[in-house]
């Protein structure tokens, strides 16, 4: 009991912090909501993860790979809107899940399932988190001066797509860990909400970094700990928690 | 006498099916400051990012070799999605600590901006440290776009200056796209026109009579609309 409680908390922590700190990246690109339609287009692959009992990333992942080439081709080849590929992705994703989604599993791929994670699973969980974690960390100077202006990083020499198609697929990578402790409908949210209170508190980059970083494993782990007390969800309430965190961040940032 | 530092020669650029750049030539010497004049969309921006291979083109563009160019943009309208301080900006491009002190020097800054917020500088502060971001890498050229516009009264005139004091001290190579006349009168050796093509070029006082003025900005309605566009 006490055993798989620890488990879910460790997942959750790394899976949490790798989020918050990509999710810091995505935030400044103007991409935060992007692993919105990428999650949901996830659910397909978890569906069939669940139907055959395999890992849920792990059928998550091609899927969302899927998702990132679509995005990675059309920002290179067109200046098409995120915006519409999103739209369409987004309800794709869903479309084709619930067609053959087990409806009494369908919580576990909505809003995600860590209380029952295996020892294997927090194993992986752990390790890719920290290459998520390492790896973000080389290309962030570079990509944060991507993010300020395309323009000036080329004008550096600056290998734009490379760049673009590391960070994707790190994206990816995050998106696939994180359907499983929070669902393809949240996944966003762990990206998202930690960079955002982070945004606020934050004066400076590496502050930024430190608190999208930080906040991320809090919310985590709080959620976590709530749910095991409380015995709803844990995906929900790791947001809920990152949510609280974020309306603390609007009143400092007012009173700043 | 001075010798040759940009070769341009039948310059086309097309940008998704269009054209925006037609048959362009012209030339820079060493230590020139070369205004770009043109109306809205008349291609100027494109030719600063063409020079700098930021697009593909077709034509000739030779600069002398092993030059080294830095490069000022018009606007950073993203920069602040991020909390940034001044170092950190010059950290992203990899600018030393130790060429921190010479450049804010050079742009007539103090070293306590260094842990200011990006978003709390002030127009004219801002684009002076763009310049000395651009100027981190020790050019003999300078690509400069735009630089008064958006920028209140007073950074106006530091910014000015500065670009004065550049082209006088550092023997700099300055190429700078703008609308305002009076800089151009001021600051720059040789002008040249464009819309799309070459219109005009030489010496601003010769080449910018009043009769070319008009007719390189008449009928262009949407440069009076104060348009925001890129």
């Amino acid at each position: 009991m006490t055993g798989q409680f620890i488990f879910s908390l460790v997942s959750g922590i790394f899976i949490g912090g790798a989020a918050g700190y990509l999710g810091s990246l995505m935030l400044s690109k103007r991409m935060a909501l992007a692993a919105g339609p990428l999650g949901h287009l996830a659910l397909p692959g978890v569906a069939l993860a669940l139907i055959y009992g395999f890992d849920i990333s792990l059928g998550a992942f091609p899927f969302v790979i899927l998702g990132v080439v679509l995005i990675w081709l059309l920002e290179r080849k067109t200046k098409l809107p995120m915006e519409a590929l999103t739209a369409v992705v987004f309800a794709t994703g869903v479309a084709i899940a619930f067609f053959f989604l087990p409806i009494d599993q369908a919580e576990a791929a909505l809003v995600g399932d860590i209380a029952k994670i295996q020892l294997h699973e927090v194993i992986y969980s752990v390790i890719l988190s920290l290459i998520i974690f390492v790896t973000c960390q080389k290309i962030y100077s570079p990509m944060a001066l991507i993010n300020v202006s395309e323009d000036l990083a080329r004008s550096k020499r600056i290998n734009v797509s490379k760049y673009n198609l590391v960070y994707l697929l790190l994206v990816a990578l995050i998106v696939s860990l994180g359907v499983k402790v929070v669902g393809g409908l949240l996944t966003a949210a762990i990206v998202a909400i930690p960079a955002a209170s982070a945004r606020n508190f934050s004066r400076n980059l590496a502050q930024y970094k430190a608190l999208s970083l930080s906040i991320g494993m809090i919310s985590a782990a709080v959620g976590i700990a709530l749910s095991w007390v409380t015995l709803l969800p844990a995906g929900p309430l790791i947001i809920v928690v990152s949510a609280l965190i974020f309306l603390i961040s609007v009143i400092f940032f007012k009173r700043k | 006498m001075q010798n040759t530092i940009l070769k341009v020669k039948n310059l086309n650029v097309e940008l998704e099916g269009e054209k925006i750049l037609e048959g362009i030539s012209f030339e820079v010497k060493e230590g020139e400051v070369l205004a770009i004049l043109g109306p809205n969309g008349a291609g100027k921006t494109v030719l600063l990012k063409t020079l700098l291979s930021l697009f593909p083109y077709q034509g000739e563009i030779e600069w002398k070799e092993g030059v080294e160019i830095g490069y000022v943009p018009q606007r950073l309208p993203f920069i602040k999605d991020m909390p940034l301080s001044v170092r950190e900006f010059f950290d992203l491009g990899k600018i030393p600590v130790s060429e921190t002190q010479r450049i804010l020097k050079s742009i007539g800054l103090d070293e306590r901006i260094l842990q200011k917020k990006i978003g709390d500088l002030s127009s004219g502060q801002f684009q002076r440290i763009l310049i000395g971001w651009a100027l981190s890498s020790n050019p003999q050229v300078l690509l400069f776009d735009e630089p008064l516009t958006g920028i209140d009264i007073e950074g106006q005139e530091t910014v000015y200056s500065l670009l004065e004091k550049l082209k006088r001290d550092k023997n700099l190579t300055i190429l700078f796209v703008t609308h305002e006349l009076s800089i151009v009168y001021s600051l720059a050796d040789r002008i040249i026109c464009l819309n799309k093509r070459l219109l005009c070029s030489g010496v601003p006082r010769e080449a910018l009579t009043p009769e070319r003025i008009a007719d390189l900005y008449s009928g262009q309605v949407k440069f009076y609309q104060h348009r925001h566009t890129e």
